[in-house]
């Protein structure tokens, strides 16, 4: 059970709001209120943290145009529905839920409110009010990869992944594909935390795996718990989730993706008041700015960091992708033929370990 | 699956580091409750010790006197419990929820600027000739000082409600404040001092998780390690070793899982991911079928005119 005060504050003002909107209905200003849900803490360092300045960008560039209200700590599930429900009656106009585990919660809520504009984040369910948004952030995972696979002395790169969901495993397929390709010999060791954030818990695998032999950390949950497990035990690589958590660089943070949300904020928040907004399903990387490369720190060989960026720029200009073939799957089964690429589809809803990937992904 | 990537020694090592949290908390609140105060503020308690642990130490730079401000910083916070409950006759209840939620939004706030700062380490014990020793010195001999604290605690809290006159007072008003009361005691007096033990307890376990266990400081960092504690009392029976025993089968197994799926193991995650919790509550229902039962005043507001 984790409650949390701004959930509170936020009923409250939802219902002083709807008195106040009952009493000034006729006189009300033409602000655009946007709401946020959080799934962490805005202080998390991680996936939160870089939502939360998105939404600050969207402050920065309306100014008085726009209020943004946000929730943070929401756990994903029903408690959810309720935040979003007083969101849209404390007169949320556009509401973005920046969790997988907000889809049905949203598309439930959306119901309710026609003339409430949603867009979730990282799902797959939209509605004619409903948009979802996404980064790929299997092209950075990508780069990751490939430095992971230089970089492992022991062979052994640990992966701590979140739930087992298309998002996560993508990257674990992609980072793998591409740290196999450098490496032939490198092993993924995958521990599934069953939490996006869990400071104790994240450090605890961390520590795991780096008993187990791992030397390099890749990390899908939202803490830089990882990263000080990292460092505590001394010769250890992390890369940087959602955050540049550029406290831990040069070293164990050797690089990380950095999740850019504001422009795409600033955007959609723009076709609201423009009354020229659409359910979109948005999936931008590398080449449109969503996601980013944190700096690739002197920790990492000159030749290799060369090879990273290289492999970073052909990702943004369209001329490589990540999932190329030929490519297997776990099973043994063909999945992409020389030369062929990945549809979106397969993507959005991939469910299998790529052939080299040892464990089962949890059903 | 490659079990032998599993090293015993460290695994054994590494579940009294995941334990310690729980334990101190754990124990404190025990106390709390064995003088008839039901006090679910550990979580906000534990999370003001994390943070204030934090920055005492990052400011004075020595661990052990960020020891000291956490379990300041929860008898502190605890006191507002205490003052709610015990003064103005709240529902206890509803106080612990509402200090939770005040812990964790004051952690929060305290919290501002020490998000990335590295605390300064805490030593692990090193004795001569006895660390050295083949497992059994990196197992017993070669943690920091909080995880000798933790069991010597217990050991303390036991002795104490065992063979004490004073502890023998606490529990006599755990049982039945209106008898206590017409004996002579203090009710309320010994209940404050229970409930700030209780604070101070879970202020050390949030110091543990954000000086030694994760070690830094991040927003809601103890993550529901309070209400763990809190469960942990209840299966425990209100036995202090049964609360030690449950707090390192619950570290145990939790370390344990990940090690198992860091090897492979081909048991479904699910399953190891909720075992820590199915085995403890298992072990301990098992072992509490005897007649043990909950302080009889538990939860009771008591006023001494009524």
């Amino acid at each position: 059970m984790k409650m949390n005060k701004r959930s509170f504050l936020a009923g409250t003002a939802a219902t002083l709001a709807l008195v106040a909107s009952g009493a000034m209905a006729a006189s009300h200003a033409e602000k655009l209120k946007v709401g946020f849900v959080y799934v962490g803490p805005i202080g998390d360092g991680g996936w939160t943290h870089e939502h939360d300045k998105g939404r600050q960008a969207v402050e920065a560039e309306f100014g008085d145009a726009v209020e943004t209200v946000f929730v943070e700590s929401v756990p994903e599930g029903p408690d959810a529905e309720r935040v979003m429900t007083q969101m849209a009656l404390g007169g949320a106009k556009l509401i973005f839920t920046t969790s997988f585990g907000y889809m049905d919660p949203t598309i439930n809520v959306a119901k309710k409110f026609p003339d409430v504009k949603f867009e979730h984040a990282t799902g797959y369910k939209t509605a004619p009010n409903v948009g979802t948004y996404s980064a790929r952030f299997y092209e950075g995972r990508a780069v990751q990869g490939t430095i992971a696979g230089r970089l492992t002395k022991s062979n052994v790169v640990g992966y701590i992944g979140s739930y087992p969901i298309p998002e996560v495993i993508r990257g674990i397929n992609s980072a793998y594909i591409h740290a196999k390709k450098v490496n032939p010999d490198v092993t993924f060791k995958i521990v599934w935390a069953f939490t996006w954030f869990d400071p104790a818990k994240e450090a605890d695998a961390a520590k795991v795996l780096i008993e187990q032999g791992a030397d390099v950390i890749l990390q899908h949950t939202d803490s830089t718990a990882p990263q000080a497990a990292a460092e505590a035990a001394g010769n250890v690589y992390t890369f940087g989730q959602a955050s540049d958590m550029a406290e831990f660089a040069p070293k164990p943070r050797v690089s990380s993706i950095i999740d850019n949300w504001g422009p795409y904020y600033i955007k959609q928040t723009k076709a609201v008041m423009d009354g020229t907004w659409v359910s979109e399903m948005t999936w931008d990387g590398i080449g449109a700015g969503m996601v980013g490369i944190g700096e690739i720190t002197d920790a990492v060989p000159a030749d290799v960091k060369a090879e990273a960026l290289a492999l970073k720029d052909s990702i943004a200009s369209g001329a490589y992708h990540p999932f190329t073939g030929p490519l297997k799957k776990q099973d043994g089964s063909d999945w992409l033929a020389a030369g062929e690429t990945a549809d979106d589809g397969t993507l959005a809803g991939m469910n299998f370990y790529v052939e080299g990937i040892e464990g089962s992904i949890p059903q | 699956m490659d079990l032998s990537a599993i090293n015993p020694v460290l695994l054994i090592a590494s579940l009294m580091v995941a334990a310690t949290p729980i334990l101190l908390a754990g124990i404190g609140e025990l106390v709390t409750e064995r003088a008839g105060v039901l006090n679910l503020g550990v979580e906000g308690m534990m999370i003001t010790g994390a943070i204030c642990g934090f920055a005492a130490a990052v400011i004075t730079g020595s661990p052990l006197l960020g020891f000291v401000a956490a379990a300041l910083g929860g008898a502190m916070l605890s006191l507002l419990f205490a003052f709610l409950t015990q003064y103005a006759l709240a529902n206890q209840v509803a106080s612990g929820l509402a200090l939770t939620l005040f812990g964790l939004g004051l952690s929060a706030l305290l919290g501002q600027g020490y998000v990335g700062i590295k605390p300064p380490a805490t030593p692990r014990i090193d004795i001569p000739f006895l660390t050295d020793l083949p497992v059994v010195g990196r197992i017993l001999f070669g943690h920091d000082l909080m995880v000798y604290f933790g069991i010597a605690l217990v050991a303390a809290v036991w002795a104490f409600l065992r063979y004490s006159r004073a502890g023998l007072i606490l529990r006599a008003v755990g049982e039945s404040h209106d008898a206590a009361h017409a004996l002579g005691y203090k009710v309320r007096r010994v209940r404050v001092l229970a409930i700030m033990f209780g604070g101070a307890c879970a202020g050390l376990g949030g110091a543990y998780v954000s000086l030694i266990r994760v070690p830094q400081w991040t927003e809601g960092m103890t993550a529901g390690a309070g209400w763990i504690a809190l469960a942990l009392v209840v299966f425990a029976s209100w036995k202090p070793w049964r609360v030690l025993l449950g707090a390192y089968l619950f570290g145990g197994v939790t370390v344990l899982q990940l090690n198992l799926q860091a090897a492979g193991l081909a048991i479904p995650v699910e399953y190891l991911s909720m075992s820590p919790y199915l085995i403890t509550i298992l072990v301990l229902v098992i072992m509490s079928a005897d007649k043990s039962r909950a302080p009889a005043a538990l939860g009771r507001i008591f006023h001494a005119a009524q």
